[in-house]
């Protein structure tokens, strides 16, 4: 392989570190700011019990937190001992892995302001189609 | 103002004005920004041996993918192919999911296809090393259907996705 090939990929390579870090860095700020400042047991107080209204709830709320989806199983979980309903938390759940509200920024810079818009909230709507399908084929399958 | 985003870059003035939000926070309440910071760290400590894959990855895109190539199996006229593949690479991707816009935005500059690039940010809430921890919490039952959904809304997340963004 010509050595002009691993130069240009190289170069390209370094073009994309000098975009990409002070995004990337700006996004785990981010996260450090929301994991402080929105303590975990505040998930729980947001649910209304209202049915219909709750995987909405949920799905945004989902959107918002950041960190890692094992934690979104562990407040699910939970949330769930406490008598929200499945197709809430399960809205939760979808939209914390599927929706970046906090990553948007960084989405947008790189992938484009109207692809991150419209993926992200084309994701927060399929969160709660998927809960709530979710929902009904385990109760269908029995 | 567009001159300043020009001068600067937008990439750096986001980074500015998130230590921004920092500095303000640090003088209301120093803790709090220090606990902040101390997710920052821990954050970029475990996402460091991921950035370093993605960063290999998209050296080895520039050395061997081209255009054209990128355009065969992840392009317009990649056909049906191109789906499977991002799901799949979707699935397998590790770390979070800010990591892979990189490599997405290299590609996307190559010609993958806005959908296959939303198939693939979808299909990562499938998460194998996760799965039986979901079944512990929600049951087996439950998890395999929500994960058929999933990849199915992947790929409709994708045609969605690509339809409006290419709307006037």
């Amino acid at each position: 392989m010509e050595p002009s090939r691993w130069k240009r990929a190289a170069k390209g390579l370094l073009n994309n570190i000098k975009m990409s870090i002070p995004i990337l860095a700006g996004v785990l700020l981010l996260i450090g700011l929301v994991n402080t400042l929105v303590p975990k047991e505040f998930f729980s107080k947001i649910f209304t019990g209202n049915r219909a209204l709750d995987p909405l709830i949920g799905a945004l709320f989902g959107s918002v937190a950041a960190g890692t989806p094992l934690t979104s199983y562990l407040i699910g979980g939970e949330l769930l001992k406490t008598g929200i309903s499945l197709a809430a938390v399960l809205a939760f759940i979808v939209s914390w892995v599927t929706v970046g509200t906090i990553q948007l920024p960084a989405e947008s810079l790189m992938l484009g302001k109207k692809f991150a818009l419209l993926r992200n909230g084309i994701s927060l709507i399929m969160a709660i189609i998927i809960a709530v399908l979710t929902v009904l084929a385990t109760g269908i399958l029995g | 103002m567009k001159k300043i985003v020009q001068k600067i870059g937008a990439n750096w003035l986001f980074l500015i004005a998130v230590v921004l939000v920092y500095l303000i926070l640090g003088l209301w309440n120093l803790q709090l920004a220090l606990a902040g910071l101390e997710v920052f760290l821990g954050l970029l400590k475990k996402i460091l041996p991921v950035l370093g894959i993605v960063f290999l990855l998209i050296f080895v895109s520039n050395l061997f993918l081209n255009p054209k190539t990128v355009a065969k199996y992840l392009g317009t006229g990649a056909g049906t192919r191109g789906w499977p593949i991002a799901v799949i690479a979707g699935i397998l991707s590790a770390g979070p999911i800010y990591m892979w816009y990189p490599l997405l935005g290299e590609l996307k500059k190559k010609g993958m296809r806005d959908a296959l690039i939303a198939t693939f940010l979808y299909s990562r809430a499938v998460k194998i090393p996760l799965l039986p921890m979901m079944v512990y919490y929600f049951g087996l039952k439950l998890v395999v259907i929500l994960t058929i959904l999933m990849i199915l809304f992947s790929v409709l997340n994708g045609l969605l996705v690509e339809r409006l963004t290419t709307q006037n």
